[in-house]
C-alpha cells in the first residue's frame, strides 16, 4: 500500500489530538489528547519502518528494525507519563476539586 | 474507523464516553500494526494502551465523580480558534505532502519478518541493551513518583 495513506491517516490523528487539547477545558481530555498525538506518531514510525524495509531488505535482513524499537521505548515512556501525570491530576483535584485547566492557571491557590 | 472514534474523543462531552471511544481508536491503530504485521508491536500496543492505561483513566474519572457533566460553560470563539488552529496545521501538513517525493515509495504489508518478536528481541538485547536498562530505572523513579505525589497528606 502507498506510504501517503498512512502519512495521511497520522497527520490526520495527530491533528485532531492538537484541537482536541485547544478545545477542551477538562485536564484528563486533554491527556487523552496527548495520547492520541503519540499513537499518531507511532503508526507513521511503524509505517516508515515497513518502507525502509522493503527498500533495504536485500543488504541487511534486519533494515527498518530501529523504528519498530522506538516505538517500543516511545510506549514505555508513554507509560511512564500517563502514571505520573493521573497522580499530579489526582492531588490537583484534591487541593481544588476541578479538573478545569482555567482554575488551574496560577500553580499556586 | 479511527479517524471518526478519535473524531467522538474529543466531541463527546461525557469523560467515560470519551475514554471508551479512545480504546476504540486504539484497538483500530492495533489492526494496523497487524496489518503491516508489526505482530509485536499490534499486541504490546492492546496490553499496553487499551489495557493498562485506559483502566487508569477510566479509574481515575471514577474516582473523582466526573461522569455527570461537569464542564462549565466556554468561551465559544476560544473553541472555534482551537479548531481553526487544528485545522489549518492538517491543511499545512497534508500541503507540504503533495510536494513530497514520497510517491513511489510503498509499505510492505503481510510479509517480512523484522515485526516478530524474534528479530525485534534479538536487535534490543544487542544493539539497545542500554536503552533497556534506563528505561527500566526511569520506570522504577516514575512507580516511586507516583506513590509519593499520591500519598496522602505532606
Amino acid at each position: 500500500m502507498n506510504i501517503e495513506y498512512y502519512i495521511v491517516l497520522s497527520i490526520a490523528l495527530f491533528c485532531i489530538g492538537i484541537a482536541g487539547v485547544l478545545t477542551r477545558r477538562n485536564a484528563i481530555i486533554i491527556f487523552m489528547c496527548i495520547e492520541l498525538m503519540l499513537n499518531a506518531v507511532n503508526l507513521l514510525l511503524v509505517a516508515f519502518s515497513k518502507m525502509h524495509h522493503l527498500k533495504g531488505v536485500a543488504a541487511n535482513p534486519n533494515a527498518g528494525i530501529d523504528g519498530q524499537l522506538f516505538v517500543f521505548f516511545i510506549m514505555v515512556v508513554a507509560a511512564a507519563e500517563v502514571s505520573v501525570g493521573l497522580a499530579i491530576i489526582v492531588m490537583m483535584y484534591r487541593n481544588v476539586h476541578s479538573v478545569d485547566v482555567n482554575f488551574l492557571n496560577r500553580l499556586k491557590h | 474507523m479511527a479517524l471518526g472514534s478519535a473524531l467522538m474523543v474529543i466531541i463527546s462531552r461525557n469523560p467515560v464516553h470519551s475514554v471508551l471511544w479512545l480504546i476504540v481508536t486504539f484497538f483500530a491503530i492495533s489492526g494496523h500494526y497487524i496489518m503491516m504485521n508489526a505482530q509485536f508491536l499490534g499486541i504490546v500496543n492492546l496490553i499496553v494502551y487499551a489495557g493498562a492505561i485506559m483502566v487508569l483513566f477510566l479509574f481515575v474519572i471514577m474516582l473523582m465523580n466526573l461522569n455527570a457533566e461537569t464542564e462549565p460553560k466556554k468561551n465559544k470563539w476560544l473553541k472555534m480558534a482551537g479548531i481553526i488552529a487544528g485545522g489549518c496545521l492538517l491543511l499545512v501538513l497534508v500541503a507540504a505532502l503533495k510536494d513530497a517525493e514520497v510517491k513511489s515509495s510503498t509499505v510492505q504489508l503481510v510479509d517480512g519478518e523484522i515485526g516478530l518478536i524474534k528479530q525485534l528481541g534479538h536487535v534490543l538485547f544487542t544493539e539497545y541493551v542500554v536503552p533497556f536498562e534506563v528505561s527500566s530505572v526511569l520506570f522504577l523513579s516514575a512507580m516511586v513518583g507516583t506513590v509519593v505525589i499520591g500519598k496522602k497528606g505532606d
